[in-house]
């Protein structure tokens, strides 16, 4: 696994010449030739265990059968992979599991993926050599998302591992010896986790199952819908699997079985259960209309109406400035682009802001004219180096957390760890050095060469001791002195491809000092964190008062100009703006699109009592109450476009569920601007790349008016007949947006795509103070997170068993 | 504590100092002891290696490979600190001989372990000692102490300059740990359940250095052979398979016990000169050669040099030197599921066929034996032996299907007289089946 390159190594695998490199496992190897050799208990990158013995081959000289996941390859080796003898002993494997067994395949979660069934399928172990009682041991539940069942257990150790070994988290152990032998929670009887469930999808067999979907399903009776999860900003692919039930389409399973994701094995607890806030009760399923007070159901039809009729007048009487719009960090980029367009072509006016995380209008003005200098997702798995400064990953960006301690357990990277609290990714680091809280604009300082700033970063008398056992200087006591800082440096100006990661703690001017920092490191490149699912999206689409789409400024609209026929050159109101514009008797109207401002900023709800307030959103939030029409959203896993993950990553967002009453911000943005009597052509270009193809290249053989159609679309030709299609907008965010031209069909097939900020607009300076860190945990997730049963009950149970060490501090 | 036995047939090596109170470190002393470490001492780290390997000295622990070779595998250079391991965890049903040299003659088990060290160049020794032999381990904390009080252990032993540590370890119980890679997962704390080999414990061993490890009698050998030359120790042997051995004869025998003899000795001899014949005028039906994990011997097979080479010819193993004897009361089929309930109750469980294999045997053989048997459990306990067989993921799994197919092959008969409901007829001879051997 730790491989060093040694050249290649040439061997015969069932007569076929297999090259591979030196250090190879003989498994890997037979996999790359594509001969499958079977195992339970080898996982990749997981440490070795041959355990199960599944993967037992014949290798020329040896006196036994020995396993393919142990042996590394070595030149002349002639093996193989199926004969009588070795057919024999797999099955004869089988046969020793089925036996103990409890065979209830019929009820069991895992009936029809399961990897028992498979292997007994293809070595037909069908009889039963046993009459005597098999082993029982009762069925266990660790935590409110994770079920035991004891005697479905094969012991292939895969949980163990990954969540020792991949999640650094140490949850379980094996207890007891010999046929006893059981996989037991370190904790007594509980697990004391991450809850992120990868022990449930790595198990090879339904010994684990999860709290949130068993015996909800048989896995054929489910779609399998892949999409990018709707929950942090790190956006893992999340495959849903989707039921018809009698409100529409019902998720019962998130999982990560496409491991093609950026997110490749992983998902946390919010990827994969916190998908429930979509079927919970409190959820709006139609149509809401202020009347005498009360907010009652309406029609579509009638609210729309209404909505068109008052923003008209307000627009008329008092120009569009007299409107505020709110996007939303959740909404699709298709979505954000096209509220972001609605507010500047049809209400004419800048007023449009959203929830900020982070400085990404900083970071792209840092950026701008620079080569490419953001890394992926995928790049923080690779990077030989990695500085982290703030955050706190493996509670907030869950994916990046795994990737960097993966990449530091695999790949013996080097990650340099810079915190105001003892944050737990510090057990990976080579150096971790804790600054007092609000230092860290002083380290990017530092960094970029102002030894002034080393005051703050030494002097501080408040801060917390470093932690001995990793603290930057071994056997220094206290902060770091000048000396540690300087040498840090140089440690850092040494690295190759460094990765700078940073969270909100880094904003405004501090941004281009790591910048110029890294610009001086050959290949070094920097990920900005912010915290929703499409935080970065709502960023680059310019839902800003003073920024466009690609951070262009309003002042200079250039092509934006040319291609929406005007837009306005005034800036427009921040969120904090628009409160104090409403308190004034300014702002008429209020244009809230998946957002929650009051019970995020805590506005005064009177506010707001002079203007006329529309909300879409899925429920009826602090602000939706307040509000005169509340329209019934769909949210992310209901509808279709893509999202930006907060380094940069396109990826697809596909339709999975489905609530009857619902519908998607962008038909309403389209239906609000067409109730107000504007022209939804110059809105959604729809229609405008219609070919009417005759027949010329499609027709005489079956199936190939499918390619034609996927070549369409791939080419971004496809039809779109109707106002309501987001891929009508995508074509145009690929248009105008920098970075955003990548190829289609890729994104299509599923795959990310990275999008860079080098060719971006120059930005504009914001208010450090507008950002607002979500604070969202591992078991929160905003507005979602609120709604979702099974993060709740999570919660509820962390609380009744109270860790010995906070959280945070571990 | 069983009396001590002899025989004039025996070369007193490795037992010489048994009963003659070398527990006290005087006595030791006078019994020339702590000469071969000092002798040691004066010689090049590669002589001492060359020595035990030309003295033929084959691991005591049961699989027979040459000690001088073993330790040539040693790096020479490490980064990493080097250990000597001595195994204690004698487990094997049939064997009491490790017990007897730690209960007798600790020091000359200490000086072994700091002759391994000389020879490597390692500086910490670990004698693990069977958790089941508490009693042992004071015998040992006394030897070690009295052993650090003279200087022989510490810094600068004997005035050398060579600093040597020795610790002791008690196991938790556990016959898997007799596994030395299972051992050394032991002695770090961890589970007992042996590592993925290659790397071998040469070469990354203990805590990841490289370590020697060796069977308790193997390394009290080494002091003889330091002090009585290669040749010697080889002399008293057959070719290949230098110098004595305990053996621990046991089982329907007048006069059962450990006595040391040359290794090629003939097993007839052994049961009927040595051990005095079987009692109660029965005849002999089957021997254990070598522990309860060697292919068992019928009584036509028994005229066999005792040595690996030769029994490895007769089929079965040296082992580790516990010569079970069985008398023509004995049901096998008991004997077989007695040996079965041993291998499941140990079986660590880190692999498929050993866990589940010898928990179906142990189930198929308790029914069987209790006349609950059907025709088919025959074949199927051979075929359930033979599957595990070389499959597992340590020799414990071969350790229980060795044994398991050769009764059922040799003695197929007594499974088929116990079929279909009919009670064990051993029973009905009158026999009382716990007897001597391997009480439940």
């Amino acid at each position: 696994m730790y491989l060093i390159f040694m050249g290649d190594v040439t061997l015969t695998v069932d007569g076929k010449k297999v090259t591979a490199p030196a250090g190879t496992l003989l498994i890997e190897a037979c996999k790359s030739a594509g001969i499958e050799v079977p195992s339970f208990c080898y996982y990749p990158n997981l440490s070795l265990q041959g355990a199960c013995r599944m993967c037992l081959v014949k290798i020329e000289k040896m006196p036994k059968l020995q396993t393919a996941c142990t042996t590394v390859i070595s030149e002349g080796m002639i093996v193989t992979t199926d004969n009588d003898e070795v057919r024999q002993a797999r099955k004869s494997m089988v046969e020793l599991l089925l036996g103990n067994h409890p065979l209830d395949c019929p009820v069991c979660d895992a009936g029809g993926e399961c990897e028992l069934q498979d292997m007994t399928f293809s070595y037909g172990a069908a009889e039963s050599k046993y009459i005597d009682a098999k082993n029982h041991k009762e069925e266990q539940q660790w935590s409110p998302v994770v079920y035991f069942d004891r005697p479905r257990c094969i012991l292939c150790y895969r949980c163990v591992r990954v969540c020792g070994e991949g999640m650094d988290v140490w949850a379980l152990g094996v207890q007891n010896r010999g046929v006893n032998s059981i996989i037991a929670p370190n904790q007594e009887d509980h697990l004391d986790c991450e809850e992120c469930g990868m022990c449930i999808d790595i198990c090879p067999v339904g010994a684990l199952t999860s709290g949130a979907y068993r015996y909800k399903t048989r896995p054929w009776e489910m779609k399998h819908v892949g999409t990018t999860c709707t929950h942090c900003a790190d956006g893992c692919k999340t495959t849903l699997g989707v039921r018809r039930c009698d409100t529409g389409m019902e998720i019962v399973r998130g999982d990560n079985r496409d491991k093609s994701g950026i997110n490749g094995d992983f998902l946390c607890i919010k990827g994969r259960y916190a998908f429930d806030f979509a079927h919970h009760a409190e959820r709006l399923t139609q149509p809401l209309i202020r009347k005498d007070g009360q907010l009652t159901p309406a029609t579509w039809e009638e609210a729309f109406e209404l909505i068109g009729k008052r923003f008209a007048e307000v627009r008329e009487k008092h120009g569009g400035q007299a409107i505020g719009v709110v996007g939303s960090t959740r909404a699709t980029n298709e979505e954000d682009y096209l509220l972001q367009k609605f507010a500047r072509v049809v209400l004419g006016s800048n007023n449009i802001d959203h929830h900020r995380t982070a400085d990404f209008p900083a970071l792209a003005a840092a950026l701008s004219g620079k080569p490419e200098m953001t890394a992926s997702m995928r790049d923080v798995f690779n990077a030989p180096a990695m500085l982290l400064i703030g955050n706190n990953p493996t509670e907030q960006h869950p994916l990046l957390a795994w990737q960097i301690r993966n990449n530091v357990r695999l790949h013996r990277a080097r990650l340099y760890v810079v915190n105001s609290q003892p944050i737990k990714l510090r057990r990976q680091a080579a150096s971790s050095t804790q600054i007092p809280a609000g230092s860290e604009g002083k380290l990017a300082a530092f960094l970029a060469g102002d030894d002034s700033a080393l005051d703050v970063l030494v002097g501080a008398g408040d801060s917390p001791a470093p932690d001995p056992s990793t603290s930057l200087s071994a056997g220094s006591r206290g902060c770091p002195s000048p000396h540690d800082w300087i040498a840090l440096r140089e440690k850092l100006r040494g690295e190759a491809n460094l990765v700078i990661i940073f969270g909100s703690e880094i904003c405004g001017n501090n941004i281009p000092s790591l910048v110029k920092f890294a610009s001086a490191i050959p290949g070094a490149k920097v990920i900005c964190l912010a915290d929703y699912a499409n935080s970065r999206g709502a960023a680059d689409m310019g839902l800003y008062p003073d920024l466009l789409p690609g951070y262009h400024r309003v002042t200079d609209a250039g092509k934006f100009r040319e291609e929406w026929g005007g837009v306005p050159e005034v800036r427009g109101l921040t969120l904090p703006e628009m409160v104090e514009s409403a308190k004034a008797g300014d702002l008429k109207g209020f244009y809230v699109v998946g957002a929650n401002p009051i019970g995020r900023f805590g506005v005064d709800p009177y506010a707001f009592s002079h203007s006329f307030v529309v909300v879409q959103d899925m429920f009826l939030t602090e602000t939706a109450v307040m509000a005169d029409v509340v329209l019934p959203a769909a949210n992310a896993y209901e509808k279709s476009g893509t999202f930006t993950n907060t380094c940069g990553d396109l990826q697809l967002v596909k339709k999975a569920g489905e609530v009857t009453g619902s519908k998607s911000d962008f038909e309403m943005i389209v239906r609000i601007a067409d109730a107000m009597g504007f022209d939804v052509r110059k809105l959604v270009p729809f229609g405008r790349t219609m070919h009417f193809d005759t027949g010329q290249s499609r027709g005489v053989q079956s199936g190939e008016a499918d390619r034609h159609a996927v070549w369409l679309q791939a080419q971004g030709l496809e039809p779109k007949m109707s106002p309501f299609d987001p891929m009508a907008i995508l074509d145009e965010i690929q248009r105008l947006v920098p970075g955003y031209d990548v190829s289609r069909i890729n994104l299509l097939a599923g795959n990310d795509q990275h999008t860079t900020l080098a060719g971006s607009g120059p930005g504009a300076l914001q208010n450090a103070e507008l950002i607002v860190p979500a604070q969202d945990d591992l078991f929160s997730s905003g507005t979602l997170g609120r709604y979702s049963r099974t993060l709740n009950s999570v919660i509820e149970n962390h609380h009744k068993e109270p860790a010995e060490t906070d959280v945070a501090a571990d | 504590m069983a009396s001590l036995v002899s025989h004039p047939d025996e070369v007193k090596v490795v037992s010489k100092r048994f009963g003659q109170g070398a527990t006290s470190l005087d006595r030791y002393l006078e019994l020339d002891g702590y000469k071969a470490v000092q002798k040691a001492l004066g010689m090049q780290p590669d002589a001492i290696i060359n020595e035990v390997k030309n003295s033929g000295l084959r691991g005591r622990g049961g699989a027979g490979f040459n000690t001088g070779m073993k330790w040539s595998f040693v790096p020479k250079q490490s980064p990493k600190p080097k250990y000597v391991l001595c195994n204690g965890d004698e487990s094997e049903p049939g064997t009491c001989k490790d017990r007897l040299i730690l209960q007798h003659d600790p020091h000359t088990v200490i000086e072994g372990v700091t002759i391994a060290g000389l020879s490597v160049g390692a500086h910490v020794g670990y004698i693990y000692i069977r958790g089941e032999y508490r009693y042992l381990s004071e015998i040992m904390h006394k030897a070690i102490k009295d052993a650090y009080a003279r200087g022989f252990l510490g810094k600068n032993i004997f005035g050398s300059g060579y600093d040597f540590d020795v610790y002791w370890h008690g196991g938790a119980g556990a016959y898997e740990v007799g596994e030395e890679s299972a051992l050394m997962e032991s002695l770090e704390g961890k589970r007992g359940i042996p590592r993925i080999r290659p790397p071998f414990p040469a070469v990354i061993g203990l805590w990841g250095g490289p370590t020697i490890i060796n069977n308790v009698e193997t390394l009290a050998s080494v002091p003889h052979i330091i002090m009585g030359g290669a040749d010697w120790y080889a002399g008293l042997g057959p070719p290949k398979n230098g110098g004595t051995r305990l053996f621990c004869l046991s089982g329907h025998l007048n006069r059962p016990g450990v006595y040391e003899l040359p290794l090629g000795y003939n097993l007839r001899k052994m049961i009927y000169d040595v051990a005095g014949g079987i009692p109660n005028g029965r005849k002999l039906k089957a021997v254990v050669p070598g522990g309860s994990s060697t292919p068992v011997l019928t009584a036509t097979e028994t005229d066999v040099g005792m040595d690996f080479d030769s029994l490895a010819k007769a089929g079965s193993m040296l082992g580790s030197g516990g010569v079970v004897i069985l008398d023509d009361a004995t049901c096998m089929v008991k004997f077989a599921q007695r040996i079965m309930k041993f291998y499941q109750h140990e079986s660590c469980g880190w692999c498929i066929p050993c866990r589940e294999g010898t928990d179906w045997l142990k189930k198929t053989l308790t029914r069987f034996h209790a006349g609950g048997g059907i025709k088919k459990d025959i074949d199927n306990i051979q075929y359930l032996a033979e599957n595990m067989l070389g499959r597992t993921f340590c020799p414990l799994g071969d350790a229980a299907a060795m044994p398991t197919i050769s009764i059922v092959k040799k003695f197929r008969k007594e499974f088929e007289d116990h079929l279909e409901g009919r009670p064990c007829p051993y029973k009905e001879m009158g026999v009382v089946q716990e007897s001597t051997v391997m009480a439940d």
